[in-house]
């Protein structure tokens, strides 16, 4: 991952809670695919068995497509249910903007390679602004996100070392394999002087 | 500089630090169940790796499980298929199952602490956010997801970066009729559900040294829903006479070793946090909640805030989204709102205490007829305690049925569910939006407002009825 250039969904929500994201009756299977097909299923579908959609929600709306997600503040709350990024990845979004991240959901998405970019209420309120044909670039490389219709840039944090994996595709697990000795070493010593 | 009990217990898990990047954080228990490990063990199995320590890992069946007929086969088939992995992948990577049948099978964050599995000073995940509640024992407990289950079951290990502090203090005493589910309802509605994001939180002062190990462990299980990483509490005397004497509770010259530990477990006296609240524990009122998350709260007497109370405009929004979906409107009292459904369980109020504070409401009454009440134990040794003490009599002579343990209508993944539009007082976690089915509305009450409620069958201010009782 390094670049995103893609229009965007709007979804100018806040405490957007991972039930929203993927309903706990969806959790039933133990694979990691196929999630996509009921993000945000209450919301995008009528109730009862049926697909019938939601006209104007906006997964729904025939203008909207792209691979980044807009939402409002405190998006993926609750749950620490990792089907949460899983049915984002698998719907198609590969970023996903808001100007603040629950924490489990930010970790679980970055476990995943899905980019979560934090900006300012102000261009949060600006990227919403803009109508359905608007471009936005994401660049990890240089931690940009750019409204390309303006030029209006604004930087977003991340750590470093997730950054290098995520540009490299190392996951937390390589490295934790990595350290399997000072692991052991860690535990000799607790054996000695044990925490508990 | 003095140490907080959240440093102490950090800084003796630190197995190394990558400079400016995060650490290697040492896992001493993992809690794992149905849901969120399938794809953890597939992930491991993918990289022909086994289990590093799987002495460590503690496994039950709880959220996806049907809560009557527990030995039969579960009639919906990815359930069943979802459960029978749980115990394949126990089998095979030789992990301690308490599943279906089990005699401590329940609630993961129920048996964790019964077992006396759950000790101070220890550091616990779980693939499940409300891992917090062991906080309660003075250990560092939080909830990971799926991936990060996979890295504990690899290498017992996960990469963490600090968390930063808050310290909550409640000092004075609790009005009677309040409990320990409406202090943390009360704080979330003061610090919204993204008030603590970042940070690990410790309950301190003199209301919190007064509740019990189980209350106590119903304010941390909900720090998760301010946003918190965590939270905990220093382990006292009530701790230790806790764990004492339980099923994996240290023995012997162990006993007395560790318990010389965690008595070195507090906040030194002049710490840093990032973060001090100062709460006054007689202010606080039975609480109730009104919209579609766990900030969204007032007092029970208290009408649901105006629109122009509210000033930002996101918040506006999201305040009458909620209302919209729970059909209620600005200004308006909950006292008197009939409701369809009571619902007694989950992590957060499903233990022995907690049932028997609802059995201390209903004794001698019965259930108003256009309720339904279900009681769902937290474990198989809080429902056989419930028949022991006889308090199966109470809930069945007041109309309300019991259920057998799981996470049940919590979050509605079995087929306990609320229909699509009615309102259920619920004694768990989370009132979002469809948590407890599609279209369910959901008002979050300590037990006592709920089993008010499941009475009267209208929202109601316990109080009146204990008062009543009182001049009986």
């Amino acid at each position: 991952m390094d670049i995103i250039r893609s229009t965007y969904y709007p979804l100018p929500i806040e405490n957007v809670d991972t039930d929203q994201i993927i309903p706990a009756r969806f959790l039933k299977a133990t694979t990691r695919d196929g999630f996509g097909e009921n993000l945000f299923r209450d919301w995008r579908y009528k109730s009862g068995d049926s697909n019938k959609p939601i006209s104007d929600f906006v997964l729904n709306l025939p203008q909207y497509k792209g691979e980044i997600l807009v939402a409002g503040k405190n998006f993926g709350c609750g749950s620490s249910r990792e089907h949460a990024a899983w049915s984002l990845l698998d719907f198609g979004f590969k970023v996903i903007v808001s100007s603040f991240f629950a924490d489990i959901f930010k970790s679980n998405a970055l476990n995943n390679g899905l980019l979560p970019v934090q900006v300012s209420d102000s261009f949060l309120k600006k990227i919403f602004a803009l109508d359905s044909t608007a471009l936005l670039t994401v660049t990890l490389e240089t931690q940009t996100i750019v409204i390309e219709e303006s030029g209006e840039t604004e930087t977003f944090e991340i750590n470093n070392y997730k950054k290098t994996c995520l540009l490299n595709g190392y996951d937390d697990m390589d490295y934790l394999l990595s350290q399997i000795k000072q692991i052991e070493a860690f535990e000799a010593l607790q054996k000695l002087v044990p925490i508990n | 500089m003095g140490k907080t009990l959240f440093d102490k217990i950090w800084n003796s898990h630190i197995v190394k630090s990558i400079p400016d990047g995060p650490s290697v954080l040492y896992v001493d228990k993992h809690f794992i169940h149905e849901v969120t490990s399938p794809q953890a063990f597939s992930g491991l199995e993918k990289r022909g790796l086994k289990v590093f320590r799987p002495k460590q890992v503690v496994a039950t069946a709880d959220h996806n499980v049907p809560t009557h007929d527990q030995h039969l086969p579960i009639k919906d088939e990815l359930s069943r298929i979802q459960v029978k992995q749980l115990v394949d992948n126990c089998a095979n990577h030789d992990i301690e199952l308490y599943g279906l049948g089990h005699p401590y099978q329940g609630i993961v964050h129920v048996i964790g602490p019964e077992l006396g599995i759950t000790q101070p000073g220890m550091t616990i995940v779980c693939g499940d956010s409300h891992t917090s509640t062991h906080g309660a024992f003075g250990s560092i407990a939080f909830g990971i997801g799926t991936s990060e289950v996979e890295m504990v079951l690899g290498t017992q290990c996960l990469l963490q970066n600090k968390p930063k502090q808050m310290r909550i203090n409640i000092e004075g005493r609790l009005q009677k009729g309040v409990v320990s589910k409406d202090i943390i309802l009360y704080i979330i509605s003061k610090l919204s559900s993204s008030g603590a994001t970042g940070h690990f939180i410790e309950f301190a002062g003199e209301a919190i040294r007064a509740l019990s190990m189980e209350a106590r462990m119903t304010i941390c299980n909900m720090s998760i829903e301010m946003g918190a990483k965590g939270g905990l509490i220093a382990p006292d005397k009530k701790t230790f006479d806790y764990i004492r004497n339980r099923r994996f509770a240290p023995v012997g010259n162990d006993w007395d070793e560790k318990l010389e530990k965690w008595k070195k477990l507090f906040t030194d006296k002049d710490p840093v946090f990032d973060c001090e609240v100062n709460i006054n524990a007689s202010d606080i009122e039975p609480m109730i909640t009104y919209g579609t998350n766990p900030g969204l709260g007032i007092a029970i007497n208290n009408a649901i805030p105006e629109l122009d109370s509210i000033d930002d405009e996101g918040e506006q929004q999201n305040f009458m989204k909620a209302l919209g979906y729970m059909n209620f409107r600005p200004g308006k009292s909950l006292i008197g709102t009939p409701i369809h459904h009571v619902f007694i369980g989950s992590c957060t109020n499903s233990r022995i205490e907690d049932l028997r504070l609802v059995a201390s409401v209903i004794k001698g009454k019965k259930k108003s007829e256009h309720v339904s009440v279900m009681v769902v134990p937290g474990s198989q040794q809080v429902a056989r305690q419930v028949y022991a003490e006889g308090l199966d009599k109470i809930f069945i002579a007041a109309g309300f049925e019991i259920r057998q343990p799981g996470c049940s209508a919590c979050l509605g993944m079995n087929e306990d569910k609320i229909p699509e539009g009615e309102y259920c007082v619920s004694t768990s976690n989370r009132n979002f939006e469809g948590r407890q089915g599609r279209g369910a509305r959901t008002l979050l009450a300590s037990p006592l407002t709920a089993a008010a409620a499941a009475i009267t069958g209208v929202i109601t201010d316990v109080r009146e009825l204990m008062e009543a009782d009182d001049c009986r």
